[in-house]
């Protein structure tokens, strides 16, 4: 296929540079390309869609009255991170990981972070996900924050910023599996002609995580996948994360708490559970603690938590790091906690609880984006370049009413990757969610989810909003040992 | 394992299992109607009474023919027993569990979901979708033959076997029946030839048909309701089907077969004594009808019990 007349328009593009000449580390890829002759990339993409369809690789959309599952879209041109890059990355987000989490661990301990006048005590007390159920608890193992996807964009400027900080239950994750698996069997040449670093360890490093969390007395540890169910937008993962891992997807129907411990029903009576990877928000965990209309919950489970015979992940309480006020002090947070400079820099961020960002904010609502502090997956949110004067007007009633409850960010222009539309390729905007465990270390996948916005000139990579995803490589420079050759196999004597 | 998706697995091969036999049993009517001599009356209702959903039926439908009845018991949406009903109703429990079964059983049943949705959106006369009947027995017996080869031969495989042998041992049971029961009676040249091709099709729509030929030759109705219900190594025969049926529930339970510690193990070591003790002659001296008939009540018991004393543990207080 022809190459020759993608057009970059200004933006940062992750496979070509300025003067849309390819960039060195994409070249192995675009030689491929290049070679493949007229329409035989859409055809892969169709066998990529198809192969989705088959399997059922689906989620659902909230609201969505045609039907409960849709095929996550995916671009069949993935996008490629040297290996250099992705080290500096790993280690912005290492550094980041662990400065939250000593945040959450002051947060529901001493406070010193409120005493020494760093964060404002008003931001942490009116943050939705705050809760003062879990002040003075020690988490297993000391972390708060087991499974982290963290939203990075790359801007015009090249640099990489982090957007959002997801420490509640990040999904996608399965996507980036997925995708991998598909894309290997459609490229396999490239996949041979270049190292690019495997994904495949995730499943067993959750497992491996999960085992760890487990109370000192127990020796086979019997960790569950506790999902609320089909009609969760996401259990298509919760369900291959479970398979993947080798152990059961319960719902809260299929718990009970007996004295303080937690008991799965079984065909042959009740069993012990030492671990829980909960995907269910702290809100809907526990009717007694929490919100008492939630079905979805096990009553009595945070006692048995807090009684230490049972480990969640992600903590409850979490979500408190994950605010999006809280978000605009990671970098004072970094230096506060580690004395170090944030390595992965936010994107410049307008705080409305004061009084100059609410200022700023309100008289640039046309340039900026506004996003609503607790809300995900793109709702609540006012891209302001690509909003109407009664969408501003709108948010402008709703940020004066509740200042808190918001911040404003610039309208950053993210970078593109070139990907299929309609037999040729053209530049579509991306961000990136690098998955991180933290475990006995910290463990960084390689690579992470790509989602990309599949409209033209769409920034909103959310898969709720017309977003799709790629799969996401990086290249590995590290030698390779030569391995022993097995032993020969025997056959039959004549 | 989990009471729930014990529960799930049971019902996606029952599912699968009724899917597939609902076809066989229009596959053969078809098969019939292509073979019938002129003239000949070409019975549809009796296939709806093999499902015991002719209250329904009636209520809905005004005349029983091949279009009306095919379309009841293979594409109406508002049947549960229907064919599409049935294998969505097997994906949906599949979804609750797809971390339990293989990853080809969840597509080979994903993909029978979509090539069945697809047919009954597609519509046309039932000529036209002859080949359809045959992709639903063969895409049944891919999900059986990938559950066999790639889920361990452990407790869910157990449930899902206790599953579709309890299905089949009642559908075959239903097949006999209504040949018995129901042709016998409307149709007037019993012993006719065209009364040999009927017993032959009731043959066929069990996949029997060659089979019985090699143990029996001659088509002779006692020696067909000796092979369909009391043969002991035939997959589809009855006596066969439960006492698959109940070495599954003995390795899930752990009891050593010959003894029972719940409702179920003993209603289905009875029942499988019984069928094993029993000549075609005395089951005939009670009336074939009857004693099918009492038969598929006990079946029916049995999936109660197994529900009461495996599935619906209640929580200590």
């Amino acid at each position: 296929m022809k190459l020759n007349e993608y057009q970059v328009e200004g933006f940062f593009d992750e496979m070509f540079a300025a003067d849309g000449t390819p960039r060195s580390h994409a070249a192995t890829l675009l030689q491929n390309l290049s070679r493949l002759p007229e329409g035989e990339l859409e055809v892969r993409q169709r066998g990529a869609e198809s192969a989705f369809f088959y399997s059922g690789v689906t989620f659902s959309v909230y609201g969505d009255q045609a039907g409960t599952e849709k095929i996550f879209p995916f671009d069949i041109v993935p996008r490629i991170i040297p290996a250099d890059e992705w080290r500096a990355i790993e280690e912005g987000l290492k550094q980041r990981i662990t400065a939250l989490n000593l945040l959450i661990d002051d947060l529901y301990h001493d406070q010193r972070i409120i005493g020494d006048g760093v964060l404002p005590k008003e931001i942490v007390y009116s943050s939705k996900a705050y809760r003062p159920q879990c002040m003075g608890f020690n988490p297993p193992r000391g972390v708060w924050c087991h499974i982290t996807g963290t939203d990075l964009i790359r801007h015009r400027d090249g640099q990489v910023y982090v957007l959002e900080d997801n420490l509640r239950c990040p999904s996608g994750v399965s996507y980036v599996l997925e995708n991998r698996r598909i894309m290997q069997s459609l490229f396999p040449h490239v996949f041979a002609e270049q190292r690019i670093r495997s994904v495949r360890t995730y499943t067993s490093k959750l497992r491996d995580l999960l085992e760890h969390l487990a109370p000192d007395s127990v020796r086979n540890p019997h960790a569950v996948l506790l999902s609320p169910g089909i009609y969760n937008s996401a259990y298509f993962e919760h369900s291959f994360l479970a398979q993947q891992m080798g152990i059961e997807l319960v719902e809260g129907r299929d718990l009970v708490v007996h004295q303080d411990r937690v008991y799965v029903r079984t065909t042959h009576g009740f069993e012990r559970v030492d671990v829980i990877y909960r995907r269910i928000d702290d809100d809907f965990l526990d009717p007694e603690t929490f919100r008492s209309d939630s079905l979805l919950g096990v009553p009595g489970i945070m006692r048995a938590y807090q009684s230490g015979h049972v480990a969640l992940v992600n903590a409850p309480g979490t979500g408190v790091a994950d605010d999006k006020v809280i978000y605009a002090y990671v970098p004072r947070i970094v230096k506060y906690y580690l004395d170090q400079e944030v390595i992965l820099p936010n994107v410049p961020t307008y705080i409305c609880a004061e009084e100059e960002g609410l200022r700023y904010t309100l008289e640039h609502l046309d340039e900026l984006v506004v996003k609503a502090a607790n809300e995900a997956g793109g709702y609540g949110m006012l891209v302001g370049p690509h909003s109407t004067a009664e969408q501003r007007a709108d948010f402008a009633v709703r940020v004066k009413a509740n200042p808190r409850n918001y911040i404003s960010q610039p309208t950053m222009a993210l970078s593109r990757v070139p990907t299929l539309v309609g037999g040729d390729l053209e530049g579509r905007h991306v961000d990136l969610r690098p998955y991180i465990l933290y475990g006995r270390e910290i463990f960084v996948l390689p690579g992470g989810l790509t989602r990309v916005a599949l409209r033209k000139g769409s920034l909103v990579v959310n898969s709720s909003q017309g977003g799709g995803s790629k799969d996401t490589w990086v290249l590995d420079d590290a030698p390779t040992p030569a391995p022993a050759g097995p032993s020969q196999t025997q056959s039959q004597t004549a | 394992m989990l009471s729930r998706v014990a529960e799930s697995i049971y019902w996606i091969s029952r599912y699968v299992e009724r899917a597939e036999n609902v076809a066989r049993f229009i596959d053969v009517n078809l098969q019939l109607m292509i073979d019938a001599p002129a003239g000949f009356d070409q019975q549809w209702l009796p296939l709806v009474y093999t499902t015991g959903d002719q209250d329904e039926f009636k209520r809905r439908y005004s005349s029983p023919n091949a279009e009306s009845v095919v379309r009841f018991l293979a594409f109406d949406l508002e049947n549960p027993n229907s064919i599409v009903r049935c294998v969505r109703a097997a994906r949906e429990n599949a979804r609750t569990v797809r971390e339990i079964i293989s990853s080809e059983m969840w597509l080979q049943l994903n993909k029978f979901h979509l090539m069945v949705s697809s047919a009954a959106a597609r519509g046309g006369g039932i000529l036209d979708r002859h080949d359809f009947f045959g992709e639903v027995k063969l895409a049944s017996q891919t999900f059986a033959g990938l559950t066999n080869s790639t889920l361990t031969h452990g407790e869910p495989w157990h449930w899902c076997r206790l599953g579709r042998q309890l299905e089949r041992a009642d559908k075959t049971s239903r097949m006999l029946d209504v040949k018995y029961f129901i042709l016998l009676r409307s149709v007037a040249d019993v012993g006719s030839a065209f009364d040999e091709v009927q017993w032959a099709a009731v043959l066929r729509s069990a996949s029997a048909f060659e089979m019985y030929r090699k143990r029996f030759g001659r088509i002779a109705v006692p020696n067909i309701v000796d092979f369909l219900m009391l043969h002991r190594e035939f997959p589809r025969a009855v006596l066969y089907c439960l006492t698959t049926a109940r070495d599954a529930l003995h390795a899930i339970s752990g009891t050593p077969l010959g003894t029972f510690r719940h409702a179920p193990e003993k209603l289905l070591g009875q029942l499988c004594s019984e069928l094993a003790y029993t000549t075609v002659e005395e089951l005939l001296s009670v009336g074939l009808h009857e004693y099918i008939d009492r038969l598929q009540t006990k079946i029916n018991q049995v999936g109660n019990g197994i529900f009461e004393s495996f599935l619906a543990l209640r929580a200590p207080e």
